[in-house]
């Protein structure tokens, strides 16, 4: 079986990193904006595991970082909805526009 | 020799009394505050009497001659070694001279304003003043390190202007309080630059350090000679500006202004801090450091004799003239102190020329009792007739026997008319005058007349010329008639004292012989001057308007203290103001103060720009936190190759 050439892995990674940064800076939802981030971090979580295998095949320490970030996704995860949920209640809105009092 | 620690206590003792009443007058001292106040000072006057009486008669001799003990010594702040201020106290003949002075006078008025402040509002602070007043004049004649009189100095001006502003709804007393305060303090910045200069080259703070450089050859006295400014020696104008830091707190001319405007203060506060004892610290200050005015700064000490026998006379014509009893009797202090400043002035090094100093404490000694008797008098006077104008006063010898014979008896003693105490004193300063100096014994014989007319003008005016009814018939209360008796006894013993074998400024006695042929010239000034006042003012009649008119301009002249006020706020307001006040005020305004705005209106600028920064919104945040990272990433990159 051929195997898929690293630049196309890291095409993939930089892909869903950028459409990521775009989902971040334009969507005003926040669970939307969380999505992002989640895309974002999947993309570095990529890279890690990318660069594992094609470059030291023998060590584990990508696949080590990538579940690592895993771990703390879930936990911003959390947190995020957290935040999310309180947003809700004091602006019954869930879009940022709405909760821009926190300025000069 | 015995134990002098106990000293301590006569200074505390009337700090514990200000505190008290100070902390506690108001609530539980009311009316109490006076006999608290008056008992509390009279330990610290019998303990007085009890140490003089130990110096001067049991043990303050050593081979004959007096030597200074230290008491106590305390290093309170060391700069580095040898410049220290300490708190000591030094004992020798004109520091115990001057606490027994202090003290007794201070009890006197305590008495006497039992009854002359009974009833007043604030009777409880008006004690804890005088205490804190009887306390810093303690410390100030007990100081044995100048920047500690130095500190004990400023203290007593501000009781001092407390007190002179203790009728603080009386603008009057506010102004006077503030004149008096600003001009003493003026002339203190002379005395702390003076005290900087002497402590720079003499290297020490002590006083008995200070007088034993100055006065012998040594490296401290050939730098201090040998540098000079403006042509003058160091020496010379630290002893000078030490002079006016004494001349400011003693009224002497041209720093006198103050003492006739602080006449506001209550009549004994006037007797005892404007008459006996405050104003006489500067003479104090100089006799302290009379060593080296004598052996290396005769520059300094002709300073002090030529303003001290021109303040005399000065004051003494103008007094010739006022018609308000409290600022007669102010010029005549500030003329009497006139007297013991030249008597200083003339005072030389030696045995036989330390006549002067001997003369001087001696006067400043007695001037204390009779003239504080003399204000307590007018504040009997004052308190029955409501009034300060000598216009309202006459024929009060029948209400007021009392105060009569004691005023009486103390403007006998200022004229100096033997055997009373000023005849004395006057008569030590008058020969020592003569002895060195003919032009100030001439201006100052002739003083001396002056003073027996303008103090008998005061007496007849007020005591018998025309009738009037006074307002309340009785003279006082008991307590304002005792401290009159006493005082008037101490006024007529106190020439007794042997002085010139208890107080020179060597520690030797003094052999003083007056002859009576001496006497006939002072003596018969006093007696003209006081039968020229009993012709004008026995009765009333038209004699004293008649001689004003004819002598004109002279007169107008004198009755309004020769325009000094007028000159210094001529100075102030039209040259100090205009040429200095002004442009610094411009300069104030516009440069420093717009430097300021510059500043200030840059930054709110700037700040104005930066703050659209903070927009609230998350995704600006979020661009700025790739953006910086992506800066971060391309900074590294960069550094890594």
């Amino acid at each position: 079986m051929n195997e898929v050439p690293l630049n196309h892995v890291l095409f993939v990674s930089t892909a869903l990193f950028f459409i990521g940064m775009y989902g971040l800076f334009t969507r005003r939802n926040m669970i939307t904006m969380l999505m992002s981030v989640e895309l974002i971090l999947n993309s570095v979580n990529i890279n890690f595991v990318a660069f594992n295998k094609y470059l030291y095949p023998d060590k584990l320490d990508g696949v080590f970082f990538a579940i690592f970030i895993i771990t703390i996704a879930a936990a911003e995860a959390a947190v995020a909805i957290a935040i999310i949920i309180n947003l809700y209640r004091s602006h019954h809105s869930i879009d940022v526009k709405d909760a821009e009092e926190m300025r000069f | 020799m015995s134990n002098y620690a106990y000293v301590v206590l006569i200074p505390l003792l009337p700090l514990a009394s200000f505190f008290l009443l100070g902390l506690f007058g108001r609530k539980y001292f009311k009316t109490s505050a006076g006999p608290i106040a008056t008992a509390i000072l009279l330990v610290s006057t019998v303990l007085s009497f009890y140490v003089a009486y130990e110096y001067y008669f049991v043990d303050g001799k050593a081979d004959g001659i007096y030597r200074q003990i230290v008491a106590l010594k305390h290093t309170w702040l060391e700069f580095y070694p040898g410049i220290s201020i300490d708190m000591n106290i030094i004992l020798d003949p004109i520091s115990i001279m001057m606490i027994v002075v202090v003290s007794f006078i201070s009890l006197m008025v305590h008495v006497f304003s039992l009854g002359y402040m009974k009833g007043e509002e604030r009777f409880s602070t008006y004690y804890c003043f005088l205490s804190l007043f009887t306390f810093s004049m303690l410390g100030l004649v007990l100081s044995g390190n100048i920047l500690q009189i130095y500190i004990f100095w400023e203290l007593v001006g501000v009781s001092s202007y407390l007190l002179i502003g203790f009728y603080f709804e009386k603008p009057s007393a506010v102004a006077a309080s503030k004149k008096a305060f600003i001009v003493t303090r003026l002339a203190d910045l002379g005395f702390l630059i003076g005290i900087l200069i002497l402590a720079f080259h003499a290297e020490t703070l002590d006083f008995a350090t200070l007088i034993q450089r100055l006065t012998t050859p040594s490296p401290q006295l050939v730098s201090i000679t040998t540098a000079s400014f403006l042509g003058i020696s160091f020496l010379t104008w630290g002893l000078t500006l030490v002079f006016i830091g004494g001349a400011g707190k003693s009224a002497m001319f041209p720093l006198h202004i103050w003492l006739p405007d602080a006449m506001e203060g209550p009549t004994p506060v006037s007797a005892l801090i404007h008459a006996a004892t405050m104003v006489v610290a500067g003479v104090y200050l100089i006799a302290r450091l009379f060593p080296i005015f004598a052996i290396s700064g005769h520059a300094a000490l002709s300073v002090v004799r030529y303003v001290g026998v021109f303040s005399a006379f000065l004051a003494a014509i103008i007094a010739c003239t006022q018609t308000d009893i409290k600022r007669v009797l102010a010029y005549s202090t500030m003329s009497q102190i006139g007297f013991m400043m030249f008597a200083l002035g003339v005072a030389g090094f030696g045995n036989e020329e330390g006549l002067g100093y001997t003369g001087s404490m001696f006067h400043l000694f007695t001037h204390a009792f009779f003239k504080s008797l003399l204000f307590l008098c007018a504040g009997a006077v004052i308190h029955m007739v409501h009034s300060n104008e000598m216009h309202d006063m006459g024929g009060l010898r029948k209400f007021m026997p009392v105060t009569h014979i004691s005023f009486l008896i103390a403007c006998l003693a200022i004229s100096g008319i033997p055997p009373l105490s000023g005849f004395f004193s006057k008569e030590e300063i008058l020969l020592a005058a003569f002895n060195s100096h003919m032009a100030v014994y001439i201006i100052g014989l002739l003083t001396s007349g002056l003073t027996a007319f303008y103090m008998f003008r005061l007496y007849f005016s007020v005591f018998w010329n025309k009738d009037t009814m006074p307002h309340n018939g009785n003279e006082g209360t008991l307590t304002m008639k005792v401290p009159l008796i006493i005082l008037s006894v101490a006024t007529v013993l106190a020439g007794f004292v042997p002085f010139s074998t208890l107080v020179t400024w060597d520690g030797n006695p003094l052999q003083s012989h007056i002859s009576i042929l001496f006497s006939i010239a002072p003596v018969g000034l006093a007696i003209l001057g006081i039968l020229l006042a009993a012709v004008l003012y026995k009765s009333a009649n038209e004699r004293p308007a008649k001689i004003a008119s004819a002598l004109g301009g002279l007169y107008q002249a004198a009755y309004s203290k020769f325009y000094i006020d007028e000159i210094y706020i001529f100075v102030t307001r039209k040259i100090i103001f205009n040429l200095i006040g002004r442009p610094a005020a411009w300069i104030d305004r516009n440069i420093i103060d717009a430097f300021m705005n510059l500043l200030a209106a840059v930054t709110a600028k700037i700040s104005e720009r930066v703050r659209g920064l903070q927009s609230g919104k998350i995704q600006n945040y979020t661009l700025y936190f790739f953006a910086g990272i992506v800066g971060l990433a391309v900074i590294f990159i960069y550094m890594r190759k």
